[in-house]
């Protein structure tokens, strides 16, 4: 059964701040936005959430191919800042993007790979015949505690996939996942911030589980690197998707139009999903894009996508990734602490 | 705590998605939704309209000093906007108060109107941002 991507969307808020900003706050040096390979990240606005990002997202999903929403008959919204522990995204999204409810909605929390785990539940049922159309989102308003490492690369963002079997943007050839209890990085009930382990969150994590995905699906499918226009993967800073695709073997041409963590940061749920449409927006028909997401906890996520024909349909019917990376308007760190809640009142 | 949720449920539709209704007789449109059109009456056609959301700025105000619900939004740009359909609607510029202007086209954006304090639910609903340029 053939099914993949029939549109998608996304949303980054408007608001960034500069790394060096947080850094001049907490007395570290300029090198760390170096270091990091993440120069500004985005913060969302006072009144923006994973629920609102998850919204314009959708929207601009259904627009870009102009798909009637009744269609939709699964909302999987991926997330770890859900703003309610017990009342589902899905629930909200569907009633501000659907006409109708005869859809079934849950959410999904895997750290940074959420979104890409609602991929796949959609993907199953798309591939029953038991619906017609998926939506899977994968969208964040990150936290990282004042001073933490975290600090410097949680964003806002987010991004939604159509999922289907006619009209196909770019089919879906075959995914992969790899998954291990991994505590690398965790948050605890009812505590506002994550903790994580440090460097502990590199080699056993991070790329363990990208290298045990990525070269999974890559044997399953007989594909070698050089075999993919481009790469995505997933994106907590900018040094760790580039080595990991090194280390894979694919070069960084093939990462280049996907890696959007320099201009905007880690936006979790969002990252790996982002990326890949930065890469839709850019690709031709025929293209084939292998995409491997990462979430702490740990589990990575790998697809093989093949570009069709229909994105060139697509492709202008909403905001591309690089319109709203360009519409950015810059906060002081005083700013950006009332944005994200810092500031008690 | 007494919770608003049934009220606020109740008029979903209009604030996620600004439904009204239409009444294809005399072709005036109406928000919030009316279920009697004041210029046909009894000959009424009324039909559920969802609006563009797209409209134009009439004028509007700057809130500094706001109530407890709205004091970390300050300041922040109160509007009304008359949308595209003819309807007027009261609604909040998701821009600085300099970014405002009357004329300005706006769009509708999905955001936070409000909460009920850190235990309560989370209204949803439409703000309108200045449109892009490209639309």
């Amino acid at each position: 059964m053939v099914s993949g991507i029939v549109s998608y969307g996304v949303y980054i808020p408007r608001f960034r701040i500069r790394v060096n900003e947080i850094a001049r706050v907490w007395g570290d040096g300029d090198d760390i936005s170096e270091s990091l390979q993440v120069f500004e990240k985005s913060v969302p606005d006072l009144d923006e959430d994973a629920v609102t990002i998850a919204v314009e997202a959708a929207r601009n999903a259904l627009q870009r191919a102009n798909v009637d929403p009744r269609r939709i008959g699964a909302i999987y919204a991926g997330s770890e800042s859900h703003p309610y522990a017990v009342k589902p995204t899905g629930t909200i999204v569907g009633q501000a993007v659907c006409s109708s409810s005869s859809f079934t909605a849950a959410d999904f929390e895997f750290a940074c790979k959420a979104g890409t785990a609602a991929i796949q539940a959609c993907l199953g049922l798309v591939g029953s015949k038991d619906i017609d159309l998926g939506l899977a989102i994968g969208a964040d308003v990150s936290q990282g505690a004042p001073g933490d490492m975290l600090e410097y690369t949680a964003a806002a963002g987010g991004a939604a996939y159509l999922i289907g079997r006619e009209g196909l943007a770019a089919e879906i050839e075959s995914f992969y996942s790899f998954t291990t209890d991994t505590p690398d990085f965790w948050r605890r009930e009812g505590m506002p911030y994550p903790e994580h382990g440090g460097r502990f969150t590199g080699e056993p994590a991070y790329f363990k589980h990208i290298s045990s995905a990525a070269r999974g699906l890559m044997e399953r499918m007989g594909t070698a690197p050089n075999d993919y226009d481009y790469a995505v993967f997933h994106q907590p800073n900018g040094k760790f998707p580039v080595r990991v695709a090194k280390t894979l073997g694919f070069s960084k041409r093939q990462i280049e139009p996907g890696l959007v963590v320099p201009m905007i940061g880690n936006t979790y749920s969002g990252s790996c999903l982002i990326g890949l449409a930065a890469t839709l927006d850019i690709a031709e028909p025929g293209d084939r894009i292998f995409v491997t997401s990462f979430g702490s906890g740990a589990g990575s996520d790998a697809f093989s996508i093949s570009v069709k024909e229909r994105i060139e349909d697509i492709r202008c019917g909403a905001p591309s990734v690089r319109d709203y990376i360009g519409d950015a308007q810059y906060l002081d760190y005083a700013m950006y602490a009332k944005h994200k809640g810092k500031l008690r009142i | 705590m007494t919770t608003q949720a049934p009220r606020f449920w109740r008029s979903i539709p209009q604030r996620y998605n600004l439904k009204g209704t239409h009444c294809t007789r005399c072709n005036e449109y109406f928000f919030p939704p009316r279920n009697l059109c004041p210029n046909c009456r009894r000959g009424a056609h009324l039909e559920e309209y969802t609006f563009k959301g797209t409209g134009t700025i009439v004028t509007y105000t700057t809130i500094y000093n706001a109530t407890e619900f709205f004091e970390r939004l300050t300041p922040y740009v109160l509007a009304i906007i008359q949308l595209d359909e003819g309807p007027r609607v009261t609604g909040q510029i998701v821009s600085s108060p300099e970014g405002v202007k009357i004329g300005m086209r706006v769009r509708p954006v999905f955001r936070v109107l409000g909460k009920e304090g850190d235990r309560g639910i989370i209204y949803y609903g439409t703000k309108f941002a200045p449109q892009r340029e490209q639309e």
